[in-house]
């Protein structure tokens, strides 16, 4: 099944042109890995897909990208409930300054989904469960999320992202400021994930591509060369870009 | 070849060392001028702290007070005591005349009539009966016995006659003047008599400024900076009011005294030389800089929060009002406490707007007339008894203290409440 469709997407930083001509099927339930090198274009798609790039004043986006047949790009589209839907995860660990407890439940007190403390402490608790993080703070999680170390706040901002329950969720390299360990507990983590969530991750190591994802995307100088099954990508590329990439030779 | 490189390494050696020397010496001279400074100040000023008593003998005649028999209390509160105050000062020296009773006389403050009834309607007893009353003495004899009177002076150019210093000699000799901790200079209004001057109509006038200060300039400030960091376009528009905020910062203050002089006095009438005009005054001076503080604290929220709140579905106000904001208030709050400092010793935009009258009532809220302690400094600065020169020095340590106080505060919440970013 098709979660996520993009077609014709072209992205500007002012007069600069950042993505030309995006054309990519995201797979529903499945890790879809987007893999370039630096400053080739992946993150900024990604962040068109949940429009983060509204953000940034001098950021256009053009083009069409459907999610469950609907156009995000379209005016009709609230922003806010569409972030509800997609999830994001980013590079840097970034968990509010507050409590553990108040980082997982802030998504749902601003969506309403809670109607009582009762309610609130479960989606907690299973959102920190998800995240695989349950076991090690559950004695302190009225503590700053910030005390944390690097692994365990990645975690906590999936848990805070699942908290909401989105149907996708984006990550944006999320193992780059992490060691092997972490990074390993969230790869785990990511395969648990794909059962109830699509997700599209971004990352700089092939190696990681190559464990976590079904599907991935090349993307060079804001092109996507060449998109498909890992599989295919990693063991038999159209395309010679593809080929010199992943066999080391440039990026 | 490596002789040549030796001899650049010492020369640099030898510039940083000399830079190192030029950086002490001016940490050195700031530290002296400082010291010099503050030791100036405390060493005039302390004895202002401190206050002259007469002990004189006071007989309560009711013949002399127009008192009947057994008086209730509204008898004595009119009863005449000017009678009794002036015998009573006379009698210090049994073979005055008229003249030397004048200034016996004036050996005390005007206040002494009031004095003296204090001292009975505190204890109605006295009547018929004599006891020692503290009368307040005269500035000079104040600055005499604190020793700051040139006393060798010829007598026609002192304010104190010889026969006057003469009595008090004697009153020192008998142990009859006393010196004790001055609390009408906290509790009294100003007065043109400096041993009664005192700084509570300028303290609270002072407050009410800051206050109503405050009201205003804060949330103006905090909102106009919050739309302007986290809503306001980045255009031409808001580069310009930007440049704008930033050069209304460094606008003398004397000019913000003149726009409440012609806006708030001449055209919307408020009351003339009121905290409530002063405050609006200052907080117009004190809104640039709230404003930039404010902006950059909200500058050094990272933003990544920005980001994870917007990713989680916040709303732009919610990840402000939920995120941004409560992180930006420390630095936010220490910025107005130093704004409100400044606004605080600020005396040119009060003097326009009238806030440098003669006030002798202490304001008991912002409508009415008031002095502020800045003020208070240049008034009595301005005066020519020699009894102002410790007030003036007393009256800034006050002020000083008020603005450390503040100053700490500010540093208080900005380390104790500032998030640190790893």
């Amino acid at each position: 099944m098709i979660k996520i469709k993009a077609k014709n997407v072209d992205v500007f930083y002012g007069k600069k042109q950042a993505l030309y001509n995006i054309g990519l099927d995201i797979e529903e339930n499945q890790v879809t890995a987007l893999i370039g090198p630096s400053g080739c274009g992946k993150s900024t798609f990604l962040r068109c897909l949940n429009r983060m790039n509204d953000v940034i004043d001098i950021c256009r986006v053009k083009g069409e990208i459907l999610i469950n047949d609907f156009n995000i790009n379209d005016k009709s589209c609230d922003v806010v409930r569409l972030r509800e839907k997609i999830g994001m995860v980013f590079q840097k660990p970034n968990p509010f300054p507050k409590t553990l407890y108040e980082n997982v439940s802030y998504g749902p007190t601003i969506h309403g989904m809670a109607q009582s403390k009762q309610e609130m402490d479960e989606i907690v608790e299973t959102s920190l469960k998800k995240a695989a993080l349950w076991e090690e703070v559950k004695d302190r999680l009225h503590e700053p999320g910030t005390g944390l170390s690097g692994g365990q706040q990645q975690r906590l901002c999936i848990a805070r992202a699942i908290s909401v329950r989105p149907e996708v969720i984006l990550m944006d390299e999320p193992c780059s400021a992490l060691d092997p360990i972490a990074t390993a507990q969230i790869e785990e983590l990511i395969d648990e994930l794909k059962k109830e969530h699509t997700i599209i991750i971004v990352t700089h190591s092939m190696a990681q591509a190559a464990r976590v994802s079904q599907n991935t995307g090349f993307f060079h100088l804001g092109h996507l060369i060449e998109h498909g099954s890992t599989d295919k990508i990693f063991k038999n590329p159209d395309n010679t870009k593809t080929q010199d990439y992943i066999t080391g030779r440039f990026g | 070849m490596n002789k040549s490189k030796e001899q650049l390494l010492n020369k640099r050696y030898k510039a940083e060392q000399r830079f190192r020397l030029y950086g002490l010496s001016a940490i050195f001279m700031a530290l002296l001028f400082l010291t010099i400074f503050i030791f100036k100040i405390f060493s005039t000023g302390y004895s202002a702290f401190q206050k002259t008593w007469l002990i004189v003998p006071v007989t309560f005649d009711a013949e002399l007070m127009m008192l009947e028999q057994n008086p209730s209390n509204e008898d004595l509160q009119d009863a005449d005591y000017y009678d009794i105050a002036l015998k009573s000062m006379a009698d210090l020296d049994p073979n005055a005349n008229e003249d030397q009773e004048n200034e016996l006389k004036r050996m005390v403050s005007y206040f002494f009539e009031k004095e003296i009834k204090n001292e009975l309607l505190n204890n109605p007893g006295l009547i018929g009966k004599t006891k020692e009353v503290y009368l307040t003495a005269s500035d000079d004899l104040d600055q005499v016995f604190k020793g700051n009177y040139p006393r060798d002076l010829p007598e026609d150019q002192r304010r104190v006659s010889d026969y006057q210093l003469k009595i008090f000699d004697q009153l020192v000799a008998k142990g009859k003047v006393e010196s004790k901790f001055n609390i009408s200079f906290f509790t009294y209004a100003d007065s043109r008599e400096p041993e009664l001057a005192g700084i509570a109509s300028s303290f609270m006038g002072s407050i009410f400024s800051i206050l109503v200060c405050l009201m205003i300039a804060f949330p103006v400030a905090v909102l106009a900076a919050i739309y302007l960091e986290e809503f306001a376009p980045k255009n031409r528009f808001t580069d310009f009011i930007e440049v704008n905020i930033n050069n209304l910062a460094a606008v003398p203050s004397i000019v913000f005294g003149l726009l409440g002089l012609g806006v708030l006095l001449a055209i919307f009438h408020l009351p003339r030389s009121t905290p409530l005009v002063g405050g609006i005054t200052l907080s117009l001076m004190t809104l640039p800089t709230i404003i930039i503080a404010a902006r950059a604290s909200l500058k050094a929220v990272p933003p990544s929060i920005r980001e994870a709140a917007l990713a989680m579905g916040a709303s732009r106000m919610q990840t402000t009002m939920h995120h941004t904001v409560p992180l930006s208030m420390p630095g936010t709050l220490s910025g107005t406490i130093i704004g409100l400092a400044q606004a605080l010793g600020e005396t040119a935009p009060l003097i326009l707007i009238g806030m440098v009258a003669f006030v002798n009532t202490i304001p008991g809220s912002p409508m009415d007339p008031a002095a502020s302690l800045p003020v208070q400094i240049y008034i009595w600065a301005e005066s020519a008894e020699r009894g102002f020169v410790e007030k003036v020095s007393a009256c800034i340590m006050v002020l000083l203290g008020f603005l450390i106080i503040m100053n700490l505060f500010a540093q208080i919440i900005r380390h104790k409440f500032e998030k640190k970013w790893s």
